[in-house]
């Protein structure tokens, strides 16, 4: 009697409806639970923490819009996004680095994955790691100082490179080019790599330069993830935090607004200001978001569409390529 | 004939620039890697008389690899940090995968919201975050406690679930729909025939989550905080910090023993670690 139940339970639960069911709710319950337990309900937390005096421990009381007129009058909080711009200028920098080591590198070159290997693997460091080699680095009279020595700079013209407010926060965003540029170039060959080769033997055959080879063979067709690099590097710099939190603590005036806010809530225990910062920095944030948005649908177009269309224009240059070679051969003969 | 030997020469003098600045850039890739080496090799003397570019007088002198390995309690760490490897990889692939693999294969009230509740995470930087996170982690008493540490870092794991989806649509659905046929059950399906053919994109994962997860220093210190005996490898740096902050010879032996793991995987699956980047970015 018992074993019959069971055989029916065995295949109550194993017949295609209700088995169904049960597997999404088993397989979607778990991520869903973590991701509401520390997304979206520290989200909710965060955005009640802002309209309170408060700590993490103690007595909270209810104050309005307090926290959020401090985060934009006091000195250390809104103004420390203007940080922001060295590391926006890195990022440029560092997408336009990647850009040619990526082309030099797809191009044939002898010991191309050595080089690909010396300039990918400092993305491989840890953070804290790199802020000790980059506190050794720049200290004074060691690593940089001795280097820009060789090159005939004299130390006494030299800045100190934590210290010296007019450089120090260029001294950190170069620490941030040095970790992640070898991470973009990698992205770059990879989408390089899709690229269809005979179009580069076609515009050789045109007689194009290399200058010609990347402007109208290259370019189109990494041109959405360049883009898309060039976009989140707007919302990564506004959101800057490790560099400067581990080489320099947020000391000498390099500390961004990340570092502000993670000091205001964990040594000085005002988790209320902190909590106004962070909705200040993701509704800015979902404004380039959508500025993304709104840009890859005005000037690219649907991504998909778009290499579709590529993908079409790809078949008419090489059919025109084919061409071409048959007629110059031809006309060699 | 001028004209082809004029080509040629041009070749060469692009191919020479081009050489130069590879190297100039390798240079300043390995510089601060190098001056480190060259310090962790040093004894107290050598650092202390000598230029930090001038080389040691021996490569052999490894007593500050041997201070730094037990000061910083790098045995513990490198147990810990594994340990953590470990289960936040098994945990996060298993999750990412059973959740693509609904996303992917069923239609259902809720599908599209799911997915884009994920979506909208993945845009709110994980720093800012911290603030309220910290406290939920408070109220769970998970602050100092290495499963809770593996379940937050699990939970905080957008990307992963996206290489999944994006791999699950690359396989054909004929291949259930025949399993299910025979009298497969949804759990067989994703077990015995799904996951075994997700292989390279849980290479990719494994990749990604293992290389931050390795990393992660700021969640680490913050929820790990009793140093004595929850360190991992990223976070046992933190003992230079204090009054060995100057002791550049002992930190810098410190920096490459946790920088060695990494290096050695970079030699042994660089190809692996290379597709897996680009792989995981077309939409991370």
């Amino acid at each position: 009697m018992e074993r019959k139940q069971k055989q029916s339970f065995a295949k109550w639960i194993t017949s295609g409806k209700v088995n169904k069911r049960l597997c999404i709710i088993v397989f979607t319950a778990f991520p869903l639970i973590l991701l509401l337990v520390f997304t979206y309900l520290p989200f909710a937390r965060m955005v009640q923490f802002s309209f309170y005096d408060m700590g993490y421990i103690g007595s909270r009381e209810f104050v309005g819009l307090k926290n959020y007129i401090s985060v934009f009058t006091r000195d250390d909080c809104f103004k420390a996004l203007r940080l922001s711009l060295f590391y926006l200028v890195g990022a440029f920098i560092q997408l336009a680095l990647a850009l040619l080591f990526a082309t030099m590198l797809t191009g044939n070159i002898k010991g191309s994955g050595l080089f690909k290997g010396f300039l990918f693997f400092p993305y491989l460091v840890c953070g804290i790691a790199v802020g000790f080699i980059f506190k050794f680095f720049y200290t004074r009279g060691y690593v940089l100082d001795t280097v820009l020595q060789w090159f005939g700079f004299q130390l006494d013209n030299l800045p100190y490179w934590l210290r010296d407010t007019k450089v120090n926060n260029i001294s950190l965003a170069a620490t941030s080019i040095w970790r992640y540029m070898g991470q973009n170039m990698v992205l770059f060959i990879g989408a390089m790599a899709s690229v269809d080769k005979t179009l580069y033997e076609a515009a050789s055959i045109d007689g194009a330069n290399s200058w010609q080879k990347f402007k109208y063979v290259t370019f189109p067709g990494i041109k959405t993830i360049v883009v898309l690099n060039l976009i989140l590097s707007i919302s990564g710099s506004l959101s800057v935090f490790e560099p400067p939190y581990v080489t320099t603590g947020g000391e000498f005036g390099t500390a961004t607004y990340f570092v502000v806010m993670d000091k205001l809530a964990h040594n000085s225990n005002k988790v209320g200001i902190a909590s106004a910062m962070a909705v200040v920095l993701i509704f800015l944030i979902l404004l380039v978001t959508l500025f993304q948005k709104w840009f890859s649908w005005f000037f690219l177009g649907d991504f998909e569409h778009d290499s579709k269309l590529e993908q079409i224009k790809m078949k008419k240059r090489n059919k025109l390529a084919e061409a071409y070679a048959e007629g110059t051969n031809k006309g060699g003969r | 004939m001028t004209h082809s030997s004029k080509a040629k020469g041009k070749k060469i003098i692009a191919r020479i620039v081009e050489y130069a600045v590879l190297i100039f850039a390798s240079f300043w890739a390995l510089l601060p890697l190098v001056s480190c080496v060259i310090t962790a090799f040093k004894t107290p003397e050598e650092y202390q008389s000598t230029n930090v570019m001038t080389l040691p007088s021996s490569f052999a002198y490894i007593q500050n690899f041997i201070d730094a390995w037990s000061q910083a309690n790098m045995a513990l760490a490198f147990r810990n940090s594994v340990i953590i490897l470990v289960f936040v990889l098994f945990g996060s692939i298993l999750t990412g995968s059973m959740l693509a693999y609904v996303l992917s294969r069923f239609k259902f009230h809720g599908n599209a919201l799911i997915k884009n509740l994920f979506l909208f995470a993945s845009l709110l930087p994980g720093i800012a975050m911290q603030v309220s996170v910290y406290q939920i982690m408070y109220t769970l008493h998970w602050i100092n406690s290495i499963p809770g540490y593996i379940v937050l870092m699990c939970g905080t794991d957008v990307i992963s679930i996206y290489i999944f989806i994006q791999y699950f649509e690359n396989i054909s659905v004929s291949l259930d729909e025949a399993a299910i046929m025979d009298g497969c059950s949804y759990f067989g399906v994703f077990f015995r025939i799904l996951l075994p053919l997700l292989k390279p994109a849980i290479v990719t994962v494994m990749i990604l989550k293992g290389v931050s997860t390795y990393n992660e220093y700021y969640n680490a210190n913050l929820y790990l905080q009793d140093k004595t005996k929850l360190v991992t490898v990223a976070t046992s740096l933190y003992k230079f910090t204090g009054p060995l902050g100057n002791q550049y010879n002992y930190i810098c032996a410190g920096v490459i023993i946790t920088m060695l793991p990494a290096l050695i995987m970079f030699l042994l699956f660089q190809k692996q670690i290379y597709s897996g980047l680009t792989n995981g970015a077309v939409k991370g």
